[in-house]
Formats: structure tokens, C-alpha cells, sequence
């Protein structure tokens, strides 16, 4: 435990005998137009560390939530270094963006799939640095030249001579900085694209991984928030006598978002809460329900308001034409990671030390900061891993760290205070995948072209981070069309149009964005085209597209599922291909009509073109879970606003989650590829849902145009 | 009220509420955190722990229950089956985000005290109150797999 990870001290990378690699590396924003990454991420980092016990310390700049990251940056520092994996530790990065920064953000920031993606190269030549030091050291010490020096697992080696690399960290540390650092040719990497032990699974097997929800300190207390029952209420006046009756309730105070409650341990804090009386101001909220919500939107996307593509109007049907209308209504989704959001905080005066799991490690910590009243450049990060996110650790707004920071600043004293969001708070407090609504009209003909799709579809805002122009002078949020262009099929008269939906219903970013919808009905849409022509699924697919690596992940996803074949009594194979995070993605699902009239998925063969593939099996373990993820929300999930706008789903019982029982086998093949890796986290998610309804298309005949399929199909709420 | 209690082996008493729920007392009085709290409700296993050797949801435990009887948490699991799991779960690398599996351990282990050799069936059935969002399943069940098949080579 000693080594491993956790804790985040600014201090320790100054280190006695120990051989610390700071490095000015600039790394081009690669998005072309993201003026946030002009000017920032060009900073020195600081990434590996060799102690004198010859273990190698390589510093994580992701936030580490299951996905895989930090073992993945780490293979590329180690790679590079020579290192012995067995003698690899993490450790989680400061909040510092002048070495930490996310290149493409120009922040700390864990999202968009983007970890090893913009950090590949970085990380790389931060192993090959330490190496060429320890190498030069080396020489020097033995008095040989350069070129007689071999480094491999953590060995230096000469004629006659042998040290580890402990023995050399600290001479290594005094040799100049090579500017330009030789990188490896991928015939010898030994550790890049192979299987190895993840670095966190021991510590997460026996219960001493260290999440927030674990930190301990002395005199801690426990804070809890009433918050408002509908999006967008507001305390309005709050009755706390029965509150602070209850035993280990030390104060009870009102926070903006809600009314505090702290106490001595959370079982009190749990009873105070349930004691107080809230009455809540609803002039802002959303009091709609989402009756009303989908109807509004399934207006907009029938006639969307803002035009943003128009290559022509859509052939009026005909013999030779074949015309086939979807509507959709795909729900509001929570993310609802194993671990609510929580943090700890210590006031110290004019300081203040926070631990933490959050995608967005500094911005979260100014915004604790200035809600506490605490300069921005006197708050200590002590980032800790996260039980899940799946983008709920990263609003935009940073609304959890700035009630955070009132829930501190109203305490008021120097104990360290924990604050947790119950899991009733993350269910109905959520920031949501947006609901949306899509209505498209596509056209075929007899030979399998797409020759008309008009596309209307209407959700809210996640806000102008991705704005597009609009055909009449506006700006559009790129998130909610985001896979409506760029699937590489050809379609002609390709028309799309959106409309946004206004509330106070909070959305963000959920596990691959815009294409958790836009996937659904794209690949749906083909399906029944092809269905009403009687076209293969995957012969149409290949006949549409033009981008070869869509065409090699499709190919590969068939022929794993072996595509063609009689499936078994009562089965159906589906298949969908949705590229996402520059990642290509195909999958085919077996489906059967389970027991309670919904789709069983038997198995699932994903095949993933990713470029170079870092560490093949945390891919494996990432399309196994994102396939898994996915299928749960889309067979029972949605959060749905009842009367008077109150969030009707509370916890795991309403708002349902895949269970081993439902969970499919899934076989995974990667696409060799020595092109830039792209990301793993987000792009299994989106051709899931669709394979299944492809599937059940397939096998029933009906078209599932609304999700969750519990809903879609059985016709009731999930 | 005081309980006195069997935590992993060892005698503690707790003084406080009748209905605390064995969760907090595990996690705050004992400051055991590898057992988690995911719902609160028993809806997704996160805070299982043993009672006697059988499988429990301690957010929903009230502490008046445990007196007198021998709880076992994540930080106190060392029977063969325990031990096995464990490091099925390091070899298949099991984990993602780790929050939920020492629940998932907990149950785990229970079921193969029971079980020698577990069928599909059987996982599914004992494993089934135990949420993974990461979707860990297909590695848990191999996993399981893999720890009965080295306790039945060894037995």
C-alpha cells in the first residue's frame, strides 16, 4: 500500500536521491479553433520519478475512474524508460495546470475520451527522458561510452557492470536534460500493445483503495444538503428546531442550493436531514412534466426552427423509392457513478486542503475556493480515484465544488468537513443526458442508396462549447448533432434541422455525448431502410460507406459473429457501427424475447479501430463495460418528471442498472493499427443500443422508437 | 445503548442509537472504509458484508441486530474462498472504477462457501443484488469461476 497511489503532495517531486524529469514540451492543441487551448499546455510537466529503492513513480494528470488511464499513461512512460512493470507506482497529479494541463482543454480535464490521446506522446517522452539521463549516468559512473550502456526492466548494464536504476537516480539526476529524446519504433516496444497487470487492481480487490467517500481525518464531520425535490427550486424558507434536536446535529444553515445539515457521523447527519422542513420557492424551476417536455420537443424536431445542413429535399416516394418516417423520444438519463459526488475539506486559515475526485481538478478547486473565500493559489488538491463518473465529475459550471465551498464556508470552523450527496440527491439533482426528440424521414432506392434523410431534432443546450452556425444566422449547440455528418455513410439530400428545448432541468455531457442518441437513430434509421427493401444490414452498411476503417470494424464485427449463419430458434443477429472520440466502433448482438417480453441479449462481438492500441486488455475491459453500461440504460433506464416537475426517480429501485444476470458475453477484437491511439472510454456506448434494436427489428418486425425498451416495447415505465 | 459485536474476529461495542445502520458503525466508529455506501436502500450491495457467515446488506442492518454476532468485512475476509477471489480479481483484472467490489468480493465469497462450483445459474443468483456501473460482470463471473476452479484443484 505504501507505494501506491493516493495522496497528492506538491512537494514531493523535489525529491533527495531521487531523479525528477521536468520537461517543456509543447503539444499542439490539436482541435483546430479551441481558442481555451491557445496559450496553456505548453508548460513544463513533471511526470516521472526513480527513487534510490528503484521503483519508477509515474504521475497521473487524468483523473482515475475505472477507464483505465492512469495504467494506460503509465505503460507509456514505462515503455519508453525500460522500466520493470512490477516496479511501477502511480501517483495523481497536483492541481497545477502549468504542468498538468489537458492540451486540448487547456485545463485539467479527464473527458471526451482524450487521456491517452493527448498525452501519448507527452508521456513518452518523459520515460525516454529519464531513460537517456540514467543511461548518460551510467556511462559516466563506468567511464564507458554512451552506446555500451543497455537499459531494460529497471537495469542499467555495461561490460563488467551492472546497477538498477535506484542506484543511478540520483547521478542521473545531475546529467543535462536531453532536448530532443529518441523515441522507440513500436517493433520494440515490450510493453505498448501488450497485456499487463493493471496497476490499480490489488488495491481495489481488498477494500484499501482510497476513494473520497474514505477520507478519515481527526474531528471530521459529516455534511449533508436538502436540495430542491424539482430542477431549479430554491429554499424559501426552512424550519430546523426538529433538525437540530436530533442527536449529533451540530448546526444546520442555508447554502444558496439548499439547507446544510452537519453532524457528528453521517447517521445523524441522514436523520437531521429527514427532520427538517423545507418549504421551496418554484418560480424557477421546471414544474413541467415530461409529458409536456417530450411534446414540446417532438414539436421542434418536426419543424426544427434552426437549419443546419440542406443538401437538398427529400424524393417524394414512389415505386423506385422507398420512403421510411421515425420518430423518437429517447430519454433523460442519470449517471449515477457507484460513488456519489462527494469531498472533503479542511479550512486552515487562508488555506484550505481538499480531497477530491473530480474531471476537472482545478477548476473545481478555484470554484470550492471562491465559494469559501480562499484565494484561488491557496487550495491543495489531494486527488483521490472516483467510483465512477461517466461525466457527471465534470459540470461545466462546477456546481457541486461551489456548493462545496458555501458548505465550508457556512461551517465555518477548522474541523475538516466531509460533504456527500446521498444517492437520492445524485438521482434527483442530477445533471441529466439531455431528453431529446428526433423525427427523420429517409428515402432508398432499389439499389440500397440513400437518396433523401431529413433529420429534425430537438433537445437542450449542454451550452456553446461546440456552437455551430445555423443555414439562418444562428448558433447551434455541435453536441446535440453531433454523428448526424460524420459516419462516413453517403446519403443524398441529406437535410438536418434542430430546435432547442429551454427548462431548467440541468443536462451534461453522459458517456459519449450526442452520440448516445444520434447512434440510436442514424443506425435504427439505415435498418428499416434496408428492412423495406430486404437489404443485408451489413452489406448495406458497407455499401453506403466510405471511410475504409468503418468499413473494417463492420467487416470484423460480422465475420466475429459470423454474420449470415441460421442463428438459432427465436434469435436474431443485429448490428450497428457508430464512430465517436475519432474511435470506430462495430457490434452485433444476438437477441432473444426474454421471459419478461424485452430483448435478451445473449452475446455481443464488438470490433474497435482505435490506432495503436496501448493496453489491448483495458480496451477489452472498457468495450466489455461500456457495452454493458449501455445496455442496461437503454432496456430500463430514464429519469422522468412527474407532476409539478418532481424528479420521480429516487435510487437504484426506479432507476434501474444492468445486473450480472442481464449482462451478455461479450467477445472483443481490436484492429491492429500503428496510427495515433484514440479513446476507449465513450465509444463502446453508442452501437450498442442499436444492435439490440436492429436485432429485435429483425426478430419481431417492430421498430423501437422509444427508450428505455422497457418503455419502447412493453409500454411501461421502467 | 451499547452493542457488543464480533468485528472481523475481534470484540467491539458501539454506543450510540439502536437503529444506526451496521454501514456507518463500520465505516465511522470502526473507520473500516472499504465497505461502501452506494443507495442506502439494499438496492446495490456496495456495503455487503457477512453476519455469520451470510451475506448482508449493512446500510439496511440496524445495529441492535449484530449484538452478540460475528461480522466480517472486506478488511477481515480471509477464508480460503475470500483469499482465492481476490486474487481471481487481480489476475482478470476485475476492477474498473473499484468502488463496488468489495461488495461484490463479499457476495462472492459467501456464494462459494456454499457452492464448490458454482453454475451460471448460481452466479446470477447470488450476485444479482450487486451493481457494477462499470459493468464488470462478464469478468466477475469469470472471475468467480477461476477461484472455484483453483479451491477445487487445491481441496
Amino acid at each position: 500500500m505504501a507505494s501506491l497511489p493516493v495522496a497528492t503532495r506538491r512537494g514531493v517531486l523535489a525529491g533527495g536521491g531521487a531523479l525528477v524529469i521536468a520537461l517543456a514540451m509543447p503539444l499542439r492543441a490539436r482541435a483546430a479553433g479551441t481558442a481555451a487551448g491557445a496559450g496553456a499546455g505548453f508548460a513544463p510537466n513533471a511526470f516521472v520519478r526513480v527513487t534510490p529503492d528503484n521503483l519508477v513513480t509515474v504521475v497521473i494528470k487524468s483523473i482515475e475512474f475505472g477507464q483505465g488511464a492512469a495504467t494506460g499513461l503509465a505503460t507509456l512512460a514505462a515503455e519508453e524508460l525500460d522500466a520493470d512493470w512490477s516496479k511501477v507506482r502511480l501517483e495523481f497529479a497536483p492541481n497545477d495546470d502549468s504542468r498538468y494541463a489537458n492540451p486540448l482543454m487547456g485545463t485539467m480535464l479527464t473527458g471526451g475520451s482524450s487521456s491517452i490521446a493527448t498525452a501519448h506522446t507527452q508521456m513518452r517522452k518523459a520515460g525516454a527522458t529519464a531513460r537517456a539521463m540514467l543511461v548518460a549516468a551510467a556511462a559516466k559512473a563506468w567511464g564507458v561510452p554512451v552506446s555500451q550502456v543497455v537499459a531494460a526492466d529497471s537495469m542499467l548494464s555495461a561490460p563488467g557492470r551492472k546497477a538498477t536504476y535506484g542506484d543511478m537516480a540520483a547521478m542521473a539526476a545531475a546529467m543535462p536534460v536531453p532536448a530532443d529524446p529518441v523515441l522507440k519504433s513500436p517493433a520494440s516496444f515490450k510493453l505498448i500493445g501488450k497485456t499487463l497487470p493493471k496497476l490499480d487492481s490489488a488495491v481495489k480487490s481488498d477494500g484499501t483503495a482510497t476513494f473520497t467517500q474514505d477520507v478519515t481525518l481527526p474531528g471530521m464531520i459529516t455534511a449533508l444538503v436538502a436540495h430542491a425535490p424539482m430542477p431549479g427550486g430554491k429554499v424559501a424558507n426552512f424550519d430546523a428546531a426538529a433538525a437540530k434536536a436530533v442527536p449529533g446535529v451540530l448546526k444546520v444553515a442555508s447554502v444558496e442550493s439548499g439547507v446544510a445539515v452537519y453532524a457528528r457521523t453521517m447517521a445523524a447527519a441522514l436523520k437531521g436531514r429527514a427532520a427538517l422542513k423545507v418549504d421551496w420557492d418554484t418560480s424557477k424551476a421546471e414544474t413541467r412534466s415530461s409529458a409536456q417536455l417530450e411534446a414540446i420537443a417532438m414539436g421542434l424536431a418536426a419543424r426544427p426552427p434552426l437549419p443546419v445542413m440542406d443538401n437538398g429535399p427529400l424524393p417524394a416516394a414512389s415505386d423506385a423509392v422507398k420512403i421510411v418516417e421515425g420518430t423518437y423520444t429517447l430519454p433523460y438519463l442519470a449517471h449515477a457513478p457507484m460513488e456519489t459526488l462527494d469531498a472533503v475539506m479542511q479550512m486552515k486559515g487562508d488555506r484550505m486542503d481538499v480531497w477530491l475526485g473530480s474531471q476537472m481538478q482545478v477548476k473545481e478547486c478555484e470554484a470550492i475556493a471562491a465559494a469559501a473565500g480562499i484565494a484561488k493559489d491557496r487550495i491543495t488538491l489531494h486527488q483521490q480515484y472516483a467510483g465512477g463518473s461517466f461525466g457527471r465529475r465534470a459540470t461545466f459550471d462546477v456546481a457541486f465544488g461551489l456548493e462545496a465551498g458555501r458548505v465550508a464556508k457556512a461551517w465555518g470552523g477548522s474541523e475538516p468537513v466531509k460533504f456527500v450527496w446521498t444517492r437520492e440527491d445524485d438521482m434527483t439533482g442530477e445533471y441529466y443526458r439531455p431528453m431529446t426528440a428526433h423525427r427523420v424521414r429517409a428515402a432508398i432506392d432499389a439499389k440500397g442508396q440513400v437518396v433523401g434523410w431529413d433529420h429534425g431534432v430537438a433537445g437542450q443546450s449542454l451550452g456553446n462549447f461546440a456552437a455551430i452556425n445555423t443555414l439562418n444566422g444562428q448558433k447551434v449547440d455541435g453536441m446535440l448533432l453531433e454523428g448526424l455528418r460524420e459516419q462516413g455513410y453517403v446519403l443524398a439530400n441529406h437535410r438536418i434541422g434542430a430546435g432547442m428545448l429551454e427548462s431548467p432541468m440541468k443536462v451534461l455531457w453522459w458517456r459519449s455525448v450526442g452520440h448516445s442518441h444520434t447512434g440510436y437513430v442514424m443506425e435504427t434509421m439505415l435498418d428499416r431502410l434496408f428492412a423495406a427493401l430486404g437489404i443485408d444490414p451489413v452489406a448495406g452498411r458497407l455499401a453506403l460507406q466510405e471511410d475504409e476503417r468503418a468499413r473494417g470494424v463492420i467487416r470484423e464485427a460480422a465475420r466475429m459473429a459470423g454474420w449470415g449463419r441460421k442463428p438459432d430458434k427465436g434469435r436474431a443477429l443485429g448490428i450497428a457501427y457508430v464512430k465517436s472520440f475519432a474511435s470506430y466502433v462495430a457490434e452485433v448482438a444476438e437477441v432473444s424475447r426474454g421471459a419478461d417480453g424485452l430483448p435478451r441479449v445473449h452475446k455481443v462481438w464488438a470490433a474497435v479501430d482505435l490506432g495503436l492500441a496501448v493496453n489491448p486488455d483495458v480496451i477489452a475491459a472498457q468495450m466489455e463495460g461500456g457495452i454493458g453500461f449501455a445496455l442496461g440504460h437503454v432496456l430500463h433506464s430514464e429519469i422522468t418528471l412527474g407532476e409539478g416537475g418532481v424528479i420521480e426517480q429516487r435510487n437504484f429501485d426506479d432507476y434501474k442498472s444492468l445486473r450480472i444476470n442481464e449482462m451478455p458475453e461479450v467477445e472483443v477484437s481490436i484492429i491492429p493499427s500503428d496510427k495515433d491511439p484514440t479513446g476507449i472510454g465513450e465509444p463502446p456506448v453508442p452501437p450498442l443500443g442499436p444492435a439490440v434494436a436492429n436485432a429485435w427489428l429483425a426478430l419481431t418486425g417492430q421498430a423501437v422508437e422509444r427508450l428505455p425498451f422497457a418503455r419502447g416495447i412493453a409500454g411501461k415505465s421502467a | 445503548m451499547s452493542v457488543e459485536f464480533e468485528l472481523n474476529g475481534k470484540p467491539i461495542a458501539y454506543d450510540g442509537p439502536a437503529d444506526t445502520p451496521l454501514l456507518w458503525v463500520v465505516r465511522e466508529s470502526a473507520g473500516l472504509t472499504g465497505t461502501k455506501y452506494g443507495c442506502g436502500v439494499a438496492q446495490c450491495g456496495a456495503c455487503t458484508v457477512h453476519l455469520d457467515g451470510s451475506p448482508r446488506r449493512s446500510c439496511v442492518t440496524p445495529i441492535s441486530m449484530v449484538a452478540r454476532r460475528a461480522v466480517t468485512t472486506i478488511e477481515g475476509a480471509s477464508s480460503k474462498a475470500a483469499k482465492a477471489l481476490q486474487e481471481a480479481w487481480v489476475e482478470l483484472d476485475v476492477p474498473q472504477c473499484g468502488f463496488c467490489q468489495s461488495g461484490q468480493l463479499m457476495s462472492a465469497a459467501a456464494l462459494l462457501e456454499w457452492v464448490e462450483n458454482p453454475s451460471d445459474d448460481d452466479i446470477d443468483g447470488a450476485m444479482a443484488g450487486n451493481i457494477c456501473r462499470c459493468a464488470t460482470y462478464q469478468r466477475i463471473r469469470k472471475a468467480i469461476k477461476l477461484a472455484a476452479s483453483r479451491m477445487g484443484a487445491k481441496a
